[in-house]
């Protein structure tokens, strides 16, 4: 175990590294930067900005006073909200994010392999039918229709839950559902393709020959063996849950880390930029490292 | 007599071929030739927009700013009294062309590298493979924000920005195909009569792969359009005059609480057609490819 993960996070520096010498000088290259404004300063002073956060120096030595500075843990201080460290921005509204990706990463989970187990169950009924129908309408629904709809019924219409922020567990249904819908289709299609093909095993058969019944077997014995090839989706839908909480943190209003990234890009604040890229990248590896160690939890073949 | 004799054969190989076999699989499937139909009805009417649209995509009309869905404007109208029906099949032309393009850049840049990578291994396996790994791993909208921003927000930009990003689940497609491939007889009889390697990638096996390649190319274009519409709904992406379903959508969210049809009917009809692309592809790989386990995006 140990020594799996250890050259897993072998692996995962190098990336992480690759990533962020990547992204640096992205936007180095971009035109703009962030002290470009409609009427433009003096160029003493414009001279003088630049020479403060060192953007006078060759992008090589910015990289490296960047990246020693991560390491400590001292990510410099943001260009848009002057003054402020980019480290206490990330800490004050990652915790909203990441409650945001887990709560809807949760919703997916609990209504996406029912509803995947239940077509393959049913299958080529009119439950498969409308199963995969939901399944595949979940990945052609673009995010910003489903926040629509939900806002116009549930907050606009009904009144039962308010259509933006973060403050009660009430405010929290829509932004939950609206981002975990997606991934819950995704997971129901897989759950039904992998629960299909395991009921052409064998011990399906002896299980049936024994005389039980089909509930018992599709979600009793069937449904243990399908779940690795569900457990390989959670990592493209880690990703997922990270780009859409972009759109649905704007949308809802929510003050999350999402929000930060798209600001800082478009106001050209490279400080904010890479401290949240490099979250962003710690989180994905950290996700699909756990999403490894699953399997050998769900699947001891795989142990070894 | 033997003219005869012949076209009669080659119309019943050309009955039994494979395409022929596919093409009935494929019309025994409702909603896949339902849905070709309606992406065809969608595209024509992007492509012929000028005589289609009863509006020119930018006339205002002062007197009818958002106006509800009526008999003149039938999707209704936006804040500066355009109509939005006009918009929405100006919009298409973008949303399409952006699909369509990105996902033959992807289509080209992936099968090439992938088949590279499947084909020699070795060492350029490993590079190829490192680089896909890592674009894999990083999240493609997150990437596509930075070179929209590097390329500027044109269309040449966003076309860069998704094409480069959707490469990468077509080169591991490929790889995958092409080392099976690589191993049969009728590859290696191809190098043994002194076939070179290029010819050997390029006659003898991605032509057998066009099945998969096909296919994989049909839910290309819906994710395409689905990040174009995303990126320009976060104000990211396409800039006016230049219009997509997305920045149709974005302008409309603005306006959702009094009218609600601004961006109700942008969505609505996105959602049908990456609807309609995702069941063609369904129909497609039943019909065309029958081996190849379903793939979720």
């Amino acid at each position: 175990m140990i020594p799996f993960i250890l050259r897993r996070l072998s692996v995962a520096v190098p990336t992480l590294l690759v990533m962020t010498v990547a992204v640096f000088f992205l936007l180095r290259l971009a035109p703009g930067g962030p002290f470009d404004s409609e009427r433009s300063f003096p160029p003493e002073i414009q001279r003088a900005i630049e020479e403060k956060y060192g953007l006078h120096e060759p992008v090589l030595m910015q990289y490296w006073r960047w990246i020693s500075g991560a390491l400590r843990g001292d990510l410099n201080e943001s260009f848009q909200y002057l003054g402020q460290p980019v480290a206490e921005l990330i800490s004050s509204s990652l915790p909203t994010s990441f409650w945001l990706g887990l709560l809807s990463l949760a919703f997916s989970i609990v209504l996406g392999i029912p509803l995947g187990a239940l077509a393959a169950w049913k299958r080529n009924t009119w439950w498969d039918t409308s199963a995969m129908f939901l399944a595949i309408a979940g990945v052609s629904l673009p995010s910003y229709l489903v926040a629509s709809i939900l806002v116009l019924i549930f907050s606009m219409g009904l009144g039962w839950f308010p259509p933006a922020l973060w403050e009660s567990w009430d405010a929290m249904v829509l932004p939950v559902i609206t981002l975990g819908f997606r991934p819950m289709a995704m997971i129901a299609r897989m759950t039904r393709a992998s629960l299909l093909e395991a009921l052409t095993s064998d011990y399906v058969r002896t299980a049936y020959a024994k005389g039980l019944e089909s509930r018992v077997v599709v979600f009793k014995h069937a449904m243990k063996n399908s779940m690795v090839p569900v457990l390989t989706i959670l990592g493209p839908i880690s990703a997922n849950l990270v780009t859409g909480s972009f759109l649905v943190e704007m949308v809802f209003q929510i003050p999350g880390m999402g929000k930060h990234f798209v600001s800082a890009v478009t106001n050209r604040d490279y400080p904010l930029v890479m401290g949240v890229t490099l979250v962003y990248g710690v989180i994905l590896i950290l996700s699909n490292l756990v999403v490894d160690l699953m399997y050998g939890l769900v699947d001891p073949r795989i142990r070894q | 007599m033997i003219p005869a004799v012949s076209t009669s054969k080659t119309a019943a190989s050309a009955k039994n071929g494979p395409l022929a076999k596919g093409w009935k699989r494929f019309r025994a499937n409702r909603a896949a030739l339902l849905s070709l139909i309606f992406l065809t009805v969608i595209s024509l009417a992007a492509l012929a927009a000028d005589w289609v649209a009863p509006f020119s995509y930018e006339a205002q009309n002062m007197e009818a700013i958002l106006k509800a869905p009526n008999a003149s404007n039938w999707m209704g109208t936006d804040s500066l009294g355009r109509d939005l029906f006009s918009r929405i099949i100006y919009g298409a032309q973008m949303s399409l062309a952006v699909g369509v393009l990105t996902a033959l850049f992807a289509l080209i840049l992936g099968t090439l590298t992938g088949a590279l990578a499947g084909y020699f291994g070795g060492w350029t396996d490993q590079i190829i493979m490192r680089l896909v790994d890592l674009f894999y791993i990083f999240p493609s909208l997150l990437l596509s924000i930075l070179l929209m921003v590097l390329m500027g927000r044109g269309l040449s930009g966003i076309l860069l920005a998704i094409g480069l990003t959707a490469w990468v689940t077509q080169a591991r497609l490929v790889r995958g195909q092409v080392l099976q491939a690589r191993e049969l007889p009728y590859v290696e009889s191809a190098r043994a009569i002194g076939t070179s390697h290029f010819m050997t990638i390029w006659k003898h096996i991605l032509p057998n792969l066009w099945g998969p390649i096909i296919v994989s190319l049909t839910f290309q274009i819906p994710t395409n359009i689905m990040s174009e519409s995303f990126l320009s709904f976060l104000g990211l992406g396409l800039e006016p005059p230049l219009s997509s379903w997305g920045t149709l959508a974005n302008e409309g969210f603005r306006a959702m609480r009094g009218v609600p049809h601004l961006i109700l009917f942008p969505g609505v009809v996105l959602f049908l057609t990456l609807l309609a692309f995702n069941y063609l592809g369904d129909g497609l790989r039943d019909a065309l490819d029958p081996k190849t386990q379903r793939l979720v995006d």
